[in-house]
């Protein structure tokens, strides 16, 4: 085992948890940086299917830095890669956390969170569109977006359908030869 | 008027293995972010925080560094279950995703190529685009934001998703000037 290589890997990802406010897909540019510009660990275009791979897969962004890991090391390197990026800001959280907790009572924890609410609320709504301007190449995607957004908004249901539903239909949209 | 119901009570509602598979279907499901999974697994199937408290949860794992939804993570398992909540939510989370994106990677150049699965993928990305708007919305209607909220949630929208800022410079100009609104608006209600 390359004892250097996960010790770098694990420097990296470390520094990078401690500054990702905004989450991994805040820091992208910053991992590119790190991994293909500073340590020449990959080349752009292997960064680029990392990311595709990563994004095709379900759950957190994160998981891009796994896979990261994981290319270059292996299991050991998808294991110092995960700890190293979720370690540091998860006990941070935690600590937070801890205080909301403890002082929830006080005036200030409650003006702090009702303060905190807009800006999260506010934040996912900008991520759904830039999500929307980076996925709907086409008016088929934009309206697949729009009808999975009014579904989760005001259908009440499983949004498994919806997502499911905006699948097929671009897989029949392939078959059927439009939009093209 | 905002309804808390004791923690206590709801600590022996949800156990450890409920926190591990609501945290593993939030992970499994999530394509293209967890955040619209977690909402609707906590708030809405589960009902272990209620909207405001979710949001909450959310708004202070959102000026921390990480992922806010894994903030939320372990923050939520360590209300319930302490470190061992915190472990299972973040493994929960976590596992299945893990797992699945080597396996894509293993056959990555095999699938790749195929027209279908590609069709796939582009789809599946614009409909996870969409559950993320819906889930804004949604949490908009749910929480009826004060005259304050809507103002700083408004700027926080435009400066990120229209004008595409930096979140670290979003988070770090608005956040403040939002809880020192609400601290004035409280006092002033």
């Amino acid at each position: 085992m390359n004892w250097q290589l996960l010790l770098d890997i694990v420097t990296v990802f470390i520094s990078l948890s401690v500054v990702s406010i905004g989450g991994a897909n805040a820091v992208l540019p910053d991992i590119r940086r790190q991994v293909v510009d500073v340590h020449g660990w990959m080349n752009e275009a292997t960064f680029a299917d990392l990311f595709a791979i990563s994004h095709a897969a379900p759950g957190p962004n994160v998981i891009m830095v796994s896979l990261i890991g994981w290319h270059m090391a292996g299991f050991f390197g998808l294991v110092a890669a995960t700890l190293a990026i979720l370690v540091p800001s998860s006990l941070i959280a935690f600590a937070v956390g801890r205080v909301v907790n403890r002082w929830s009572d006080k005036r200030w924890i409650a003006v702090a969170k009702q303060g905190l609410v807009p800006i999260a609320v506010g934040l996912i709504l900008a991520s759904g569109i830039s999500m929307i301007k980076a996925a709907d190449h086409n008016l088929l995607l934009f309206l697949i977006s729009l009808g999975t957004a009014a579904f989760m908004a005001f259908a009440g249901r499983n949004p498994l359908w919806a997502l499911a539903g905006g699948t097929l239909l671009n897989i029949l949209a392939l078959q059927l030869g439009w939009p093209g | 008027m905002q309804h808390h119901i004791p923690l206590e009570v709801r600590d022996r509602e949800v156990t450890r293995l409920d926190l591990f598979m609501g945290f593993a279907k939030i992970g499994l499901l999530g394509f293209g972010g967890v955040a619209p999974w977690a909402r609707y697994v906590i708030v809405e199937e589960r009902q272990w925080l209620t909207e405001r408290e979710f949001a909450e949860v959310l708004g202070v794992g959102q000026v921390l560094p990480g992922p806010n939804t894994m903030n939320a993570a372990v923050m939520i398992g360590d209300r319930f279950h302490g470190i061992p909540g915190v472990l299972l939510c973040v493994l929960g989370q976590m596992l299945m995703p893990l797992v699945i994106v080597v396996t894509l990677a293993m056959i990555y150049a095999e699938f790749a190529s195929i027209p279908q699965v590609n069709a796939a993928l582009i789809g599946a990305a614009a409909g996870a685009a969409g559950l993320v708007l819906g889930t804004g919305i949604k949490m908009v209607q749910k929480l009826k934001p004060t005259g304050m909220a809507l103002v700083f949630g408004g700027l926080a929208f435009v400066a990120s998703g229209i004008l595409e800022l930096p979140i670290v410079w979003v988070v770090g100009v608005l956040a403040p000037l939002s809880i020192a609104a609400a601290a004035f608006e409280r006092r002033h209600r």
